[in-house]
């Protein structure tokens, strides 16, 4: 009698909580993005150097005349598991760059060409430069953008992501940002000067304009040239940006996870045979 | 530390040492010949995994500690330099995230387990209280840790949750400035945080001294709740409880690496990566999840001094649950109708979490509101009345007794499930 009394008040539980969770959720007027399929999901994934390649020169020739990434450095980009230049590469493309350095003997400040150690150059000196030459709003840095974006996925989605290790929720909302502007600005929404209409963006309206059409980057390996192609590789350079050692995290974890489920069994077995003797 | 230690060292080395200082013979007698009883569950294994945990996070706190700045301008960026730059550092840090997730989620089986098997009567009141100043400091450490990497959440959190102590009448501006260091969560706030959270894990280290301590004076509970009465209910901590506990931290630190190797920002809040700006509120700002109850148990009261109060209530009632619970009986296996209300408190708890991460609008109000009521009325109304409405069902003579007619019942598997000897009776 308790017994089904206590299943009863178990489901009763359970079906309280789905009950909570149904309502609620509405994403805040914006529209959920859709997943996309990533090299770097899942436990065995891994960066596409070619595509992180892509993405780098997407940045490079698009997005780095606003937004920063300040916390990678330039050695960064020949680093294992990332997009692989040679540090030949790496060396021409730092020497690109002028970099202020200093204060040097005679006290002032000088410019000098960029080494592999240093950091990406910021496209502005500071917030309020950036401010001021974008309408009033600060284009975010890139270093760890991708892990600071995200988008509801609601309990039950939610609880499933744990389990297929759905973690690409930022590069989902920023491929789904890039690829969705000129879409029509739905009845009774009226932009504000100098806003841009965008599903995606919470609220509706962004202030970057669409950045980049199609045909805007030059890819010499024959992938197509689409808004669809440069933001599906931009966003994948933005995750490894924001985890470059996502690849050696998923490889460590799958010996780990050997490694401990092995000892586990063995742990099990000794344990078997130490209570054997004793009823428990 | 009860007694039961009959450790004679031979080597002669040892045995000078041994009569200086038992430390030796104490070990042995704690953890070597120490009787535990013979019928616990994997549910009392989670003692074990929580020293691990507590380890774990000691020792890749110490070493991020090296890497890390304390400083407004700089914590976000030092974060970052250990996720990147420093040898194993995304290891190092994500362990040391998780690692408070996987802590909270032990140590809350640990309280729902004791409080199911009646841990925490007589004669084991005091080790219960220490339990609760455990998890009082666990949860100071968890909050003051969160704001270190310097993330929006972290800021905004400590706005928060800071801000609470201005609810105090007369005193409470000042309190709060005096926590502050200044009139705003600022950098005199991140230092003493960094500080205090340095400090307060080697408290809980103290505290756990203790409970264990106390443990071992008054002996485990049992899932019969039936005291230890004669040497056959026991068994030998080493190999026994030894051999179980491994296997337990073991298959632990898989469901930890699960979530440290492939899934390490679940748990997480993006807007964390963003860094702390404190001219920008985010659009929600929400605890880590294990103090999701407390916050909806907060705002489930309109007043700002009583959310407060309630709050703080939610866990101060914890101290008097030893005296609240009137009935005699311990274990929720004999007692047919507590057994239905723990299992409404673990769904109220966990309402409760929902509720908190949820937005204080509409429905979700209504429902904090009556998930608080109820979890005040469980332990004040329902848990004393209890006592003598009650009938429990009869005991077993003894943990050998119970063992061994529940083996005649034929259930020889693990004791995972709370109720296995209701299916034999």
């Amino acid at each position: 009698m308790s017994r089904t009394l206590s299943v009863a008040i178990k489901a009763a539980a359970i079906a309280f909580a789905s009950l909570a969770a149904s309502p609620g959720f509405a994403a805040e007027g914006a529209s959920t993005p859709h997943k996309q399929d990533w090299t770097f999901s899942g436990p065995f994934g891994h960066f596409d150097q070619a595509q992180l390649q892509r993405g780098f020169k997407v940045y490079r020739e698009v997005c780095a005349a606003c937004h920063g990434m300040r916390l990678v450095s330039f050695r960064n980009l020949m680093e294992e598991g990332g997009p692989g230049f040679s540090e030949g590469q790496i060396r021409l493309l730092a020497a690109e760059y002028q970099i202020q350095d200093g204060p040097g003997e005679d006290g002032q400040m000088f410019e000098r060409p960029g080494r592999p150690s240093d950091r990406w150059p910021s496209p502005f000196p500071n917030e309020q430069a950036a401010r001021a030459s974008n309408g009033g709003a600060y284009p975010p840095d890139f270093s760890v953008l991708a892990k600071a974006r995200t988008y509801t996925r609601g309990f039950w989605l939610s609880l499933l992501d744990l389990v297929t290790q759905y973690q690409e929720h930022g590069v989902d909302y920023i491929h789904a940002l890039l690829t969705g502007y000129d879409q029509p600005v739905p009845e009774g929404q009226q932009g504000q000067p100098g806003l841009h209409y965008n599903p995606y963006f919470p609220g509706g309206w962004i202030a970057m304009a669409k950045p980049i059409n199609d045909g805007q980057v030059e890819y010499t390996d024959g992938t197509p040239a689409t808004v669809d192609q440069y933001a599906r590789d931009v966003s994948a350079f933005m995750m490894w940006a924001a985890e470059p050692h996502l690849e050696t995290r998923k490889q460590t974890g799958f010996i780990v996870i050997i490694f401990l489920a092995v000892f586990a069994g063995l742990l099990y077995f000794t344990k078997k045979k130490v209570w054997s003797s004793v009823a428990h | 530390m009860s007694g039961h230690s009959t450790f004679e060292p031979k080597n002669p080395v040892l045995k000078w040492f041994e009569s200086r200082l038992p430390i030796i013979g104490l070990m042995h007698g704690s953890f070597v010949a120490y009787p535990t009883p013979r019928n616990l569950n994997y549910w009392w294994t989670f003692g074990g995994i929580l020293s691990m945990m507590l380890g774990v996070q000691i020792i890749t706190g110490i070493v991020l500690a090296m890497h890390y700045t304390p400083h407004v301008d700089l914590a976000f960026n030092s974060v970052e330099h250990i996720m990147r730059d420093v040898n194993w550092g995304w290891m190092i840090r994500y362990m040391h995230a998780n690692g408070a997730s996987m802590f909270f989620i032990a140590v809350y089986i640990h309280i729902f387990r004791g409080v199911y098997y009646g841990s925490y009567k007589e004669p084991r009141e005091v080790l219960w209280i220490l339990g609760v100043v455990i998890f009082l400091l666990m949860m100071a450490t968890a909050f003051m840790g969160y704001v270190l990497p310097w993330g929006q959440m972290s800021l905004w959190g400590a706005i928060v949750i800071t801000n609470l102590f201005s609810a105090i009448p007369f005193v409470g501006e000042a309190i709060t400035t005096w926590l502050w260091g200044g009139f705003a969560v600022d950098n005199p706030t991140l230092n003493r945080f960094f500080s205090l959270h340095y400090l307060l894990p080697f408290m809980i280290a103290g505290v756990v001294v203790l409970h264990v301590w106390a443990l071992h004076v008054v002996g485990q509970n049992n899932p019969t709740g039936v005291e230890v009465k004669s040497s056959s209910d026991t068994v030998p901590f080493t190999p026994h409880a030894t051999a179980k506990d491994s296997f337990a931290m073991v298959c632990f630190l898989i469901f930890f690496a699960w979530f440290l190797f492939y899934t390490p920002n679940y748990l997480g809040h993006a807007d964390n990566y963003i860094p702390a700006n404190p001219l920008q509120t985010p659009a929600h700002i929400v605890p880590e999840w294990y103090f999701l109850p407390f916050y909806a148990i907060l705002r489930a009261i309109p007043s700002k001094l009583g959310g407060v109060l309630a709050m703080f209530g939610a866990i101060v009632v914890l101290f008097f649950l030893p005296w609240l619970d009137t009935a005699k009986t311990r274990s929720a296996k004999y007692r047919p109708l507590y057994r239905q209300f723990f299992w409404v408190l673990v769904a109220v708890c966990l309402g409760l979490g929902y509720i908190g991460a949820m937005p204080p609008e509409g429905w979700y109000v209504i429902i904090g509101r009556i998930l608080t009521a109820y979890y005040f009325i469980h332990f004040l109304v329902i848990l004393p009345l209890l006592g003598f409405i009650e009938k429990p069902l009869p005991l077993p003579a003894s943990i050998t007794e119970a063992v061994l007619k529940g083996q005649a019942g034929g259930s020889l598997a693990p004791a995972g499930a709370p109720n296995i000897p209701g299916r034999g009776a």
